[in-house]
């Protein structure tokens, strides 16, 4: 029966060449249902992949309780030393607490022509010194006590006005852009930075958006869970404690969840038209090739071996469209950048990611196109009567 | 001879919209083994008809149609499959081969169906492909076949795995006469030579002359038989 297979098979595959323009219907229609699907769900892999790239499991964050963002949250003045010392938290080798009160405001950017919401940042020394990711990699970093910014490398690409030594304008004052920064593409790298008593005094905010505060050795979720015991059982703190990454990570849900519904509609829609054209493409081969599988099922060979073969040609070309979506996919979108609104109304800049396991979603789609718009036909093929087939070939 | 086709009392029946039209009425035939039979008649008379039920391509609305022992009216279309396979070698108008295989591919499809292992097969391709003449032109695809060739190396396929029985549906009807000629003594010495039992389904008068004996059909029935001359 395997030999019988891939004979069939093999004719079937060989006469695509006699019938290529019906045949492109297939790998053209299939290839566009891929190439969407994988751009759609590469810009929302590229922007999971920012923000659960931010951050650190060996670093807790501290917000209000019950806010989501770190722009709606704000700790007063008097509870940060208070948080500072909490149990669970890190000490460095002069015996102060490794935790940064930061303060994050929205300032205006421009970006083609249009204005955008970005995030500026004011971090404490100790922010800088916890966050060995984030390197100075044009200029210096920002002085404390004056008006001086540095830019994260995202941000630059994707804003104007970013350069060394560009002056910005944020609430009636004058800044500077002294460095800019490379934190390995996490959302970070969408933010201005600044010394956090300068933005807190430029801002009018005595307090802070929220505590980062990095987890004592040895176990760090030992060290997170000390800290929330200790929060919890103070009443003078109404605050939230998390780790630094699982913030971020919850900060793309959100836009992950947007994005892959309307994937699911998009490629839905088009998945259906693509597999109307599997169908009509492949009724017309069955007919096209009518007399010769009415001629190798008189000589004996059997229903099945047919039937895998008509399968077996839609699925071939289904497959190469999808393997030329996807690969339009990838060179045109793979690396990408551009910015969306996240959570916190500011910029997150981020690039199209299409990975290998996009890929393959993108060819098991392809394949199931091609199942079902070669069943049908590959049914009908079997169901010829013979000898009516032979008549009208 | 004992006869290899023997049909009794066999109706067919096609439905065409809402009518019934029945092709074969209350037909009975005998073919003894190692006949070449013409099955001759006007159109619509039932010839092809006749011939899809010996072949094993359709089953009879009612009777009986037993070909090489097997009682094909009572096999469901695997079954036929099979015994098609191991019976049956089939050769058409338009010779039917497969426009993307080489002659000796063409000609190697039946024995796919057998157990014969590569060189086996590439055996007895290249002896089917010896007895029609056709040794030469092994390699060649259909379209670069003449239509006396094509229709030799379909003559071959339908030779290669030995069947009992050869059905031939107008063999020579896209040939010119020289050529008609030359596949009639071919179908003729096979079986002569090679004892193969044939039956033909022709318009021709002079193709029906190389056949041992002339069936003709009218309106479904079987109207006289002759001795062919030749």
């Amino acid at each position: 029966m395997l030999r019988q297979i891939l004979a069939v098979s093999s004719m079937s595959l060989r006469s695509i060449p006699q019938r290529l323009g019906t045949s492109l219907v297939i790998v053209v229609g299939i290839g566009g249902v891929v190439a969407v699907l994988v751009a759609l769900l590469s810009m929302s892999k590229g922007f999971e992949y920012t923000l659960k790239g931010t951050g650190s499991d060996a670093r807790a964050l501290l917000l209000s309780a019950g806010v989501t963002a770190e722009l709606s949250s704000y700790i007063g003045p008097d509870s940060v030393p208070l948080l500072r010392e909490l149990p669970g938290v890190r000490r460095g080798a002069d015996g102060k607490p490794l935790a940064s009160a930061e303060i994050v405001v929205i300032t205006e950017l421009r970006r083609h022509g249009g204005d955008v919401n970005v995030a500026l940042r004011g971090v404490e020394p100790a922010g800088i010194a916890m966050r060995p990711e984030v390197r100075i990699v044009e200029g210096r970093l920002f002085r404390p006590g004056l008006q001086e910014v540095i830019a994260g490398r995202s941000a630059r690409q994707q804003f104007s006005g970013l350069q060394l030594g560009a002056r910005l304008q944020f609430r009636g004052s004058q800044w500077t852009v002294v460095g800019i920064f490379d934190s390995g593409g996490d959302a970070h790298e969408s933010e201005l930075w600044t010394d956090a008593d300068t933005a807190r005094s430029a801002f009018g905010r005595p307090g802070a958006s929220g505590v980062l505060a990095e987890l004592a050795p040895p176990d760090p979720a030992t060290a997170l869970q000390t800290l929330k015991n200790a929060v919890t059982a103070d009443p003078r703190f109404q605050v939230d404690v998390q780790t630094e990454r699982h913030y971020f990570t919850a900060q793309s849900q959100g836009f992950t969840e947007q994005i892959t519904l309307l994937t699911a509609v998009v490629t839905a829609i088009m998945a259906f038209g693509a597999v109307f054209g599997a169908l009509n493409t492949m009724y017309s081969a069955v007919s096209a090739r009518q007399s010769e599988i009415a001629t190798l099922r008189a000589i004996g060979f059997s229903g099945l071996p047919v039937m895998v073969s008509v399968l077996a040609e839609s699925i071939a070309l289904a497959l190469a469209g999808g393997a030329a979506g996807g690969a339009l996919a990838y060179l045109l979108f793979d690396g990408m950048s551009v910015s969306t609104l996240g959570q916190n109304f500011t910029q997150v800049a981020f690039s199209f990611a299409v990975t290998p396991g996009l890929l393959l979603r993108g060819m098991a789609w392809a394949l199931a196109i091609g199942l079902i718009g070669g069943f049908f036909p590959a049914l009908r093929a079997v169901r010829l009567p013979v000898a009516d087939a032979l008549r009208a070939g | 001879m004992p006869a290899i086709v023997s049909l009794r009392d066999v109706v067919k029946t096609y439905t065409r919209g809402k009518q019934k039209v029945e092709v074969l009425h209350h037909l009975s035939l005998e073919i003894p083994q190692g006949d070449f039979v013409a099955l001759m008649g006007p159109s619509g008379s039932g010839k092809t008809t006749l011939l899809n039920l010996i072949g094993g391509l359709d089953r009879p609305t009612q009777g009986e149609v037993t070909v090489a022992g097997e009682r094909l009216d009572r096999l469901g279309s695997g079954q036929l499959a099979k015994w098609r396979a191991r019976h049956v070698g089939f050769v058409f108008q338009f010779y039917n081969l497969m426009p993307m295989l080489s002659a000796e591919r063409n000609v190697e499809l039946p024995l796919l169906l057998t157990h014969l292992n590569k060189a086996q097969r590439r055996q007895n391709v290249a002896a089917a492909l010896a007895v029609v003449g056709l040794s030469d032109r092994a390699k060649h695809k259909p379209a670069e076949l003449s239509g006396g060739q094509a229709q030799r190396v379909a003559i071959a396929r339908a030779l290669v795995a030995d069947p009992t029985l050869l059905v031939c549906d107008e063999p020579t009807g896209d040939l010119d006469r020289a050529t008609a000629d030359d596949i009639l003594h071919l179908l003729q010495a096979l079986n002569r030579t090679h004892g193969k039992t044939i039956v033909m389904v022709t318009h021709d008068q002079k193709a029906a002359d190389f056949a041992s004996h002339v069936l003709h059909l009218d309106k479904g029935q079987l109207v006289e038989g002759q001795t062919a001359a030749a």
